[in-house]
């Protein structure tokens, strides 16, 4: 079933600008938490069990309530605009629709928190956005919702862009804050947390803009009824961006009770696989998370069907199961070659390394190099152990999560396809034909078009 | 500092409107803003008495500029054709086609990836994952993404560059 909390209003004509937002109930959730205290919208926010929508889920309400609050010394909310994980297209979907459902947001978010300044930190590329991002600002502040005293309480905030400038890594939150701080985006180690030191030494909550956005709906409805939707710890909804070999790629809210079977091939979402071909396989949460083929991907190890939420999409831990992620989907149909695929992941990860650890410098570079060869026909069988070897050294010996992140598409890839790997590696003459489905077939059959 | 390196008033004005944004003393946040205002009014590169120009603005060390203008790919350390063609070649891109939109670029312009064409108009260059995955395959001229290529919509947009007719802000 679909609801619908964030783009519920997204096909509406000129909802981008401030008066047709307004028209239609926007703002209304500021009003609304200008009249309760700021424990209260933390609280809220708790209750709703809202979970960080960027990738790593952490508990949005409980990392709020970490946040320091020394005397004297100014707080900062800072959006993590720089959506860069491959096949993750979500928040600019909603920055460039519905501007203003993330200012709202922000503005409920910094005064929860304390913070008379906020930042979002929006990736370099997305230069356009930024002028729909300046637009609704300027109008929140011309209708008095930003500036100073807002709407009569004596809470003051303003709102700044800030445009990176191509790289990955600045999505990681200390990296960004260094970033924002003028700085190469090299992670820090923590602690200190950005909640105790975060920009500028400061304390600071780093939170995805769909995160923020879901403040919005969580103030409107309340925390209680927003966990009512979903299922466990997966409540409220989920925006994913669905790309690859499917027939509707876009961006779709779901709350998280659908099977993976039915947002793949219903109608309602991605409409199936082109040209009557088969699903191989996919990535269901950027391209960090493990790849699975079709037949763990729609049913878990136990014959379960799985679910498009945190919990069933990691059933069975690496060995079998996966990640939810970003919310990035990427579907393999039956041509598409794995070891291809993966070789363009290992590069895009080796460019992206900021350089600081070891581990993953050195070590994205050579499982490129190793894939390299084996896709230019020269690989040799050992190449397939010496990938593996390399993988398990950057896997949880750097700093920040980017060396897991290179690390967990190859070792996932081995796990599944090694036999896709092995027979690239026997058949140099085979690479431009396509290795098919071999044994990890799709369990829906084909549907003739 | 080469003299003749100056934004003009009205960049000027811009310049000091971003610096606002941080408190006091925090002027070297407006870094990275700044290098995309200098690269844009200064031929597409950053040079390295650009470089220092804006070193000089923020009250900061060469040094800290160079680092972080090395570190960002957005910011060109060499000089680059009036329409840099950036073709996303990331996993998604590739699964819809992106190995051929980029041969199809190399042919028609007799450019390999990360040159320049003799007439200095064209760049073609390859990039990672720029946030389009479900409009591939892409690519970024400017400010603006120009998604769901085929062969026929490239050669289009080549020409409309040609004729100078291709919005790049």
């Amino acid at each position: 079933m679909s609801k619908k909390l964030l783009l519920k209003d997204a096909h509406i004509e000129g909802i981008r600008f401030f008066e047709t937002y307004r028209k239609h109930g926007g703002y209304e959730a500021a009003e609304k938490a200008f009249k309760m205290t700021p424990e209260e919208i933390t609280e809220e926010v708790k209750t709703s069990g809202l979970r960080g929508r960027g990738g790593a889920g952490f508990p949005t309400g409980l990392k709020w309530s970490f946040l320091a609050k020394p005397e004297g010394v100014p707080r900062y909310l800072v959006v993590n605009a720089d959506e860069s994980e491959p096949g993750t297209f979500k928040d600019r979907y909603l920055m460039e629709f519905l501007p203003h459902l993330l200012i709202e947001g922000m503005i409920i978010s910094s005064f929860a928190l304390g913070a008379n300044t906020a930042y979002i930190y929006i990736r370099g590329e997305y230069a356009w956005i930024v002028d729909i991002l300046e637009k609704a600002i300027d109008e929140a502040k011309a209708a008095g919702f930003l500036g100073k005293n807002i709407l009569g309480t004596g809470y003051d905030l303003e709102i700044y862009m800030q445009r990176g400038a191509g790289a990955y890594i600045c999505g990681e939150e200390t990296a960004l804050l260094e970033s924002l701080e003028g700085k190469r985006g090299n992670p820090r180690l923590k602690p200190p947390f950005p909640a105790v030191k975060g920009l500028w030494e400061c304390p600071t909550v780093v939170n995805n803009v769909e995160t923020i956005a879901a403040v919005v709906p969580i103030i409107n409805i309340t925390g209680a009824e927003y966990a009512k939707i979903g299922v466990g710890r997966s409540t409220g909804t989920k925006l994913i961006s669905a790309c690859g070999n499917i027939n509707k790629p876009g961006v779709y809210e779901i709350d998280m009770t659908i099977t993976v079977e039915e947002f793949i091939y219903s109608d309602e979402y991605c409409g199936g696989i082109p040209n009557g071909k088969r699903l191989k396989a996919c990535i269901p949460g950027g391209s960090s998370v493990p790849i699975v083929p079709a037949n763990l991907l729609l049913r878990t190890i136990n014959g379960e069907p799985r679910y498009m939420n945190y919990e069933s999409l990691a059933d069975g831990g690496f060995a079998t199961g996966t990640m939810m992620g970003s919310g990035g989907f990427i579907v393999l149909d039956e041509d598409q070659s794995v070891v291809k695929h993966t070789l363009t992941l290992s590069h895009f990860y080796m460019h992206e390394s900021c350089g600081q650890c070891t581990p993953c410098r050195e070590g994205t570079g050579w499982m490129w190099r190793i894939l390299k060869n084996i896709n230019a026909g020269k690989g040799k069988m050992e190449d397939i152990d010496l990938l593996w070897d390399v993988q398990r050294k950057i896997e949880g010996n750097t700093i920040c999560p980017l060396g897991d992140a290179a690390a967990w598409p190859v070792a996932a890839a081995i796990r599944h396809f090694r036999d896709e790997f092995e027979w690239y590696i026997d058949n140099p003459e085979a690479l431009t034909r396509n290795y098919g489905l071999a044994n990890y077939a799709d369990p829906i059959p084909a549907v003739a078009q | 500092m080469s003299e003749n390196i100056a934004f003009t008033p009205e960049t000027m004005t811009q310049v000091h409107k971003i610096i606002a944004r941080y408190p006091e003393g925090k002027q070297k946040s407006a870094l990275i803003p700044l290098l995309h205002v200098a690269q844009k009014e200064f031929g597409g590169w950053l040079a390295v008495p650009i470089m220092d120009y804006v070193a000089e603005i923020l009250s900061i060390q060469p040094i800290e500029v160079y680092e972080v203008a090395t570190f960002y790919t957005m910011f060109n350390m060499k000089p680059v054709g009036k329409y840099v063609l950036e073709v996303c070649q990331t996993g998604p891109c590739m699964l819809n086609g992106s190995d051929g939109i980029i041969k199809h670029i190399r042919e028609t312009l007799n450019i390999e990836v990360g040159q320049t064409s003799a007439d200095g108009l064209f760049t073609l260059k390859t990039v990672e994952c720029l946030g389009a995955c479900g409009y591939a395959p892409m690519m970024q001229v400017g400010d603006f993404y120009h998604e769901h290529l085929t062969n026929e919509k490239v050669t289009e947009i080549i020409a409309l560059c040609r004729e100078g007719q291709l919005a790049l802000d």
